[in-house]
């Protein structure tokens, strides 16, 4: 349901957000641990301290994954489906879990991107995630 | 009962000295109608909603908006009894305005985005993670009085 317009702002987003992707995928992933501390029990095994190494790999990891999504927006069940079934089969993260994650990638955005992150930005975003997180959350059964 | 710690009391009044009601209120609310367009559905006598520019153009959106916005100056001046200070408004929103809290929620995370870009590196993880916790429960306020 993007418009053409849409497609073409994403793209242009996350091109720019790959460049920062260890400082974009950290903060928002810090900020989900901080504002909805539940999502940390994923996680227990690992530092996720502010900056720790292992925060900003995977920040960075995320960040790719979302810049790779939105350059294939019209085949998104194929580009992500290793990670659709990394997700299902392996990590069983609990599909609510992607909204708020979502939630704090706008969030990032928003205070990183300032008056660029435009209602339209912000519109064509949000729907996007939503269908990113649905096709993680496609094999899940 | 909700329990405010005396850093969490302080970050709230703070965010909210640093809001400007009649800026961020229509941005806000703009947002809701854009983002997630099933909210339109409360608004049928605001004219012109058709596209993202005719609502952010909406002078009835944007005075709307500093209203909604405006009333959460209740919550911040009655932190300790929320849920009563907004009884009369929960009731007006599900007796005589029929909306679905669900969109409560919507609205605030428009809320927060909308601070992020306004705020930038002054609204970092701690802060936004209290801001939502006091939204949280105003927005759980304006749902107790439905049925």
């Amino acid at each position: 349901m993007l418009s053409k317009y849409e497609k073409e702002l994403l793209v242009t987003i996350w091109d720019k957000m790959s460049i920062r992707a260890e400082d974009i995928g950290s903060e928002a992933l810090l900020r989900m641990f901080t504002c909805f501390p539940k999502t940390k029990t994923y996680f227990a095994h690992l530092d996720i301290s502010p900056r720790s190494p292992h925060l900003l790999s995977h920040g960075k990891r995320i960040v790719l994954a979302i810049a790779e999504g939105a350059k294939n927006i019209d085949s998104l069940t194929t580009t992500l489906a290793p990670l659709s079934a990394l997700h299902a089969y392996q990590l069983r993260i609990h599909p609510t879990n992607f909204k708020l994650l979502s939630h704090c990638i706008l969030v990032t955005l928003a205070s990183h991107m300032s008056d660029e992150f435009t209602a339209v930005a912000h519109a064509a975003t949000d729907k996007f995630l939503s269908a990113f997180s649905a096709v993680l959350a496609e094999k899940y059964r | 009962m909700v329990e405010w710690s005396s850093s969490e009391r302080s970050t709230i009044t703070s965010l909210w000295a640093k809001i400007n009601v009649a800026e961020l209120g229509p941005q806000t609310l703009a947002r809701v109608l854009i983002v997630y367009p099933w909210t339109q559905r409360y608004f049928g006598k605001f004219g012109d909603l058709s596209n993202a520019a005719a609502i952010l153009g909406n002078t009835k959106v944007a005075e709307h908006g500093k209203v909604v916005l405006g009333a959460l100056d209740k919550a911040v001046k009655n932190l300790d009894d929320i849920k009563n200070s907004y009884s009369k408004l929960s009731k007006l929103h599900s007796e005589k305005l029929n909306v679905d809290p669900d969109n409560f929620r919507l609205l605030a995370d428009c809320l927060t985005i909308i601070m992020a870009t306004k705020f930038g590196s002054g609204f970092p993880a701690e802060a936004q993670a209290v801001w939502q916790k006091f939204l949280a429960v105003v927005v759980n306020a304006l749902s107790r009085q439905y049925f």
